[in-house]
């Protein structure tokens, strides 16, 4: 006979506008028995009463619709960011403020290694909050001249090695000309190395393995505490190889009674023909479970604006820097979404650049046109220079968006001042825009590229505060209830999980993010610092403390 | 190991989708004349090799037959060329075949990082018929321009397509983007391989005789020793003899070896280790090379 528990709590908020804030829920076979008062409830019959969340407010679990589970296995390396943050065993690591620092917090680790040959591996370094200096090797070096080192940037897309660290990749020579590997003075490379062409020769020798998008299984485990800490229940992994050996590690780990979320990951479109992936995806998605969800396929379109590889329309970057680089020519793209639509596959679409966001909307109109797809969802991801024809666009195609409302706070100063300027800078992540033209959205972490709290991501998207402090695009800030739909029912839409997640009514999995605080009662601007007690996922219970 | 191997040379295959780099791969593997070759394409498209060649074939890997191989290195083109050069056979040359939006000049300067590469040369395949329409395509334009911006060779192909008038003003026009390139016209992608490989085969292997069609000539030069090899390779290239290809071994005054390396107008002359016959096979295009003047 199942079990029905009936949770009491301070202030349920359901995202179920029929009944916005109730006191109880009532929870059986992991699923929402029914959400309300205690009275409504009583008549489903004997029933536990728990009164563990009577001075907590619950929300629908929160689902993070663009983020990555390599974030569990990075954990592993020293963390050298900027900015104070928590590791999977909810250790707050300082940020770091000076290369001095970094070299301190790399030395005390480097004691801690006992093989002299195991690299010293960190990361999320991101010198642009240090007036933009530059990492040498010489930095590293007086960390150690014997050990291989290397500290990837918070963007993933730089990595900083140490001399051995070259020596060993077999660079420490003169006569290197590549566009991602700067030489000093002396004609050898300074230890920068820019963009994956330039880090993949080295990374393997500082600790940085070939297939850095994806996590290993200690790493999901530990991403999955990360999830719990942060409130999430239901979390993409954006994008992975998913060969058969991950899929297989992925059912395993995910179906460990102790895994608390249900992760989606997308397969990658990269290295592979359309025809290949859609197939493969129609294969995979019967494997699914109730906490891993296959099925869907990642595009990718272009680059990152920072790093001047988005595909920008005219007048393109503001510091002049040619455009970037394609990342799928336009005759796949189209390919792709002509044979996903046949197939009745997902596709969600990186596009930072707003040419990149026109190109595929481009190749999906007439692929519509084709395979007309009345519930399509294909959603757009980061699209972070979208302007409001594009908007329109969307919202017309039957798109979603998912925009990078963290972006905005991390690197906004730079956009304003170097990659698009004040105008495109302020519109960057519109959400407010993505709303008014009816185009169903979420907003996004990137984790690791930012830390995984959808809180915090809600945050950035109500305030727009940049790291130096200023307000950027006051016309695009949405309200409280909005950015808390963002990270709920929002992203559950764009994953076609809404019917199943992302509020709390009946029927619905009994998944819910534990808040000390009522994150509609606080002042806006402390959204970001309200503390999550942990998770309820499927019905199972996750405190923070006991993880 | 690997360090006492002679360095692989790479030739990158670049060119936007529907170009022809597929036919033009297939036409140097018919052609391979016992090179050992290894192919590295992004994925397996429909039909990556043609079926006659294919000897067997797994999910990444094709065995062709002759000896050569073709595998799909999906994302990961440097894992696939550090395991090829760890594998117990390691091939003649390397040809990658480049994604439709990959600029090869960035793949160029990323192979010549690993140890046990040398990068060849750019190749570059353009669709005569198109290629001009596609360069002014909003999208894919300035990718186009800068993919033949870098190239050490333009292949022109579907030639059959076009009409005397057209193939002129695309030569004027790839002159303005492509200036350093040593353009080839051809049709479904007969190119002789010779013209694309720099591996240096001993005159003996037959290497002058006879090419795959009928596009290529060749000679054998056997100079006297030389004063001034560098020299002589620039003087070689600048006076616009018409050679696409030239590689083989000289002597200087001091009885020096010496290894000449040419492709288009770019050059890598260095000093041999080892004692070689000393010949210099030089490759262009039939009827446009300067032979008399090169013998002289």
């Amino acid at each position: 006979m199942s079990q029905t528990t009936i949770y009491s709590a301070k202030k349920i908020i359901t995202m179920n506008p029929n009944q916005p804030e109730v006191t109880h829920v009532a929870v059986r076979d992991g699923r929402i028995l029914g959400a309300g008062s205690l009275s409504d409830l009583e008549p489903w019959g004997a029933y536990t009463l728990d009164d563990r969340f009577a001075d907590k407010v619950l929300m629908p679990g929160f689902i993070e619709g663009h983020a990555h589970t390599m974030e569990g296995t990075l954990w592993r390396n020293v963390y050298v960011g900027w900015f104070d943050r928590m590791d999977p065993d909810g250790n707050i690591w300082q940020g770091v403020k000076s290369i001095d620092a970094i070299v301190a917090r790399l030395i005390e680790a480097e004691a801690k290694l006992a093989d002299p040959n195991t690299p010293l591996s960190a990361w999320s370094l991101d010198p642009i909050y240090m007036d933009n200096r530059r990492v040498t090797r010489h930095d590293l070096d007086r960390v150690s001249t014997d050990r291989p080192i290397g500290a990837l940037h918070a963007s993933g897309h730089i990595l900083n090695v140490n001399s051995k660290g070259l020596e060993l990749a077999g660079l420490l020579r003169t006569g290197i000309n590549h566009p991602g590997i700067p030489l000093g003075a002396d004609g050898l490379p300074t230890g920068e190395l820019f963009g994956p062409d330039a880090m993949t020769p080295v990374g393997p020798h500082v600790g940085f393995e070939r297939s850095l998008t994806d996590c290993d299984e200690r790493g999901l485990r530990d991403y999955g505490k990360l999830c719990v800490r942060a409130g999430v229940t239901t979390c993409t992994d954006l994008a992975a190889q998913l060969t058969d050996d991950s899929v297989a590690m992925m059912l395993r780990v995910t179906g460990e009674e102790s895994f608390p979320a249900c992760i989606v990951p997308l397969k990658a479109f990269l290295g592979t023909t359309a025809k290949d992936i859609v197939d493969y995806m129609l294969a995979l998605k019967p494997k699914s479970t109730e906490r891993l969800r296959l099925g869907r396929i990642k595009a990718i379109a272009d680059g990152s604006i920072q790093g001047f590889s988005a595909r920008m329309r005219w007048p393109g970057y503001h510091n002049g820097a040619p455009n970037g680089l394609w990342y799928t020519a336009p005759d796949q793209m189209s390919d792709l979404y002509h044979r996903a639509l046949e197939a009745g596959v997902q596709v969600h679409t990186h596009t930072n650049g707003d040419q990149a966001t026109q190109m595929a909307l481009d190749m999906l109109e007439p692929a519509l046109r084709a395979h007309p797809s009345p519930d399509h969802r294909f959603t757009l991801q980061h699209c972070q220079l979208a302007d409001a024809a594009q908007f329109r666009k969307m919202a017309k195609l039957g798109m979603c968006v998912n925009l990078f409302a963290n972006h905005h706070f991390y690197w906004g100063d730079e956009h304003y001042r170097l990659t698009v300027g004040p105008e495109r800078a302020t519109r960057m992540n519109a959400c407010r825009t993505a709303l008014a033209s009816g185009v169903p959205m979420s907003i996004h972490s990137d984790a690791p590229v930012t830390p995984l709290g959808p809180l915090f991501t809600a945050w950035a998207a109500v305030n727009r505060i940049t790291a130096s402090g200023r307000v950027q695009g006051e016309g695009e800030k949405i309200a409280v209830a909005d950015a808390l739909h963002a990270i709920t029912l929002g992203a559950a839409y764009t994953l076609h999980m809404d019917a199943e997640v992302g509020s709390i009514e009946v029927g619905k999995r009994a998944d819910f993010a534990v808040l000390d605080t009522d994150p509609t009662a606080c002042d806006q601007s402390d959204l970001k610092d309200i503390s999550v007690w942990g998770t309820v996922q499927g019905g199972r219970i996750f405190a923070a403390t006991d993880l | 190991m690997m360090q006492n191997r002679p360095s692989v040379p790479v030739t990158t295959i670049g060119g936007y989708l529907g170009s022809g780099k597929t036919t033009l791969v297939n036409h140097i593997l018919r052609n391979a004349n016992g090179r050992k070759l290894a192919v590295l394409v992004n994925e397996f498209g429909d039909l990556p090799i043609d079926e006659d060649l294919i000897e067997s074939q797994d999910e990444t890997l094709i065995s062709i037959a002759g000896g050569c191989i073709c595998c799909s290195f999906g994302n990961d083109l440097i894992g696939a060329l550090r395991d090829m050069l760890g594998g117990s056979t390691v091939p003649d040359q390397i040809l990658i075949e480049t994604s439709g939006v990959a600029i090869p000049s960035a793949i160029v300067a990323t192979v010549a990082l690993l140890t046990g590469l040398h990068s060849d040369a750019s190749l570059v395949v353009v669709d005569a018929e198109t290629v001009r329409t596609a360069a002014r395509d909003d999208y894919i334009g300035d990718t186009i321009t800068r993919q033949l911006s870098d190239a050490d060779i333009v292949v022109v192909n579907k030639g059959d397509l076009v009409s005397d008038t057209a193939k002129q003003e695309l030569a004027d026009w790839l002159s303005d983007v492509a200036p350093g390139s040593v353009i080839l016209p051809t049709e479904f992608g007969r190119v002789a391989p010779d013209a694309i490989f720099g591996c240096v085969a001993e005159p003996s292997h037959g290497l002058t005789a006879h090419h795959s069609d009928a596009l290529f000539e060749s000679i054998t030069l056997h100079p006297d020793p030389i004063e001034d090899v560098p020299n002589y390779v620039h003087r070689l290239i600048t006076k616009n003899r018409g050679i696409v290809r030239a590689k083989g071994y000289v002597y200087d005054m001091m009885d020096q070896c010496w290894l000449i390396q040419v492709v288009g107008q770019r050059s890598n002359v260095t000093r041999s280790d080892q004692a070689k016959q000393n010949g210099l096979v030089c490759i262009g295009l039939r009827g446009r090379c300067d032979f008399s003047g090169l013998r002289s």
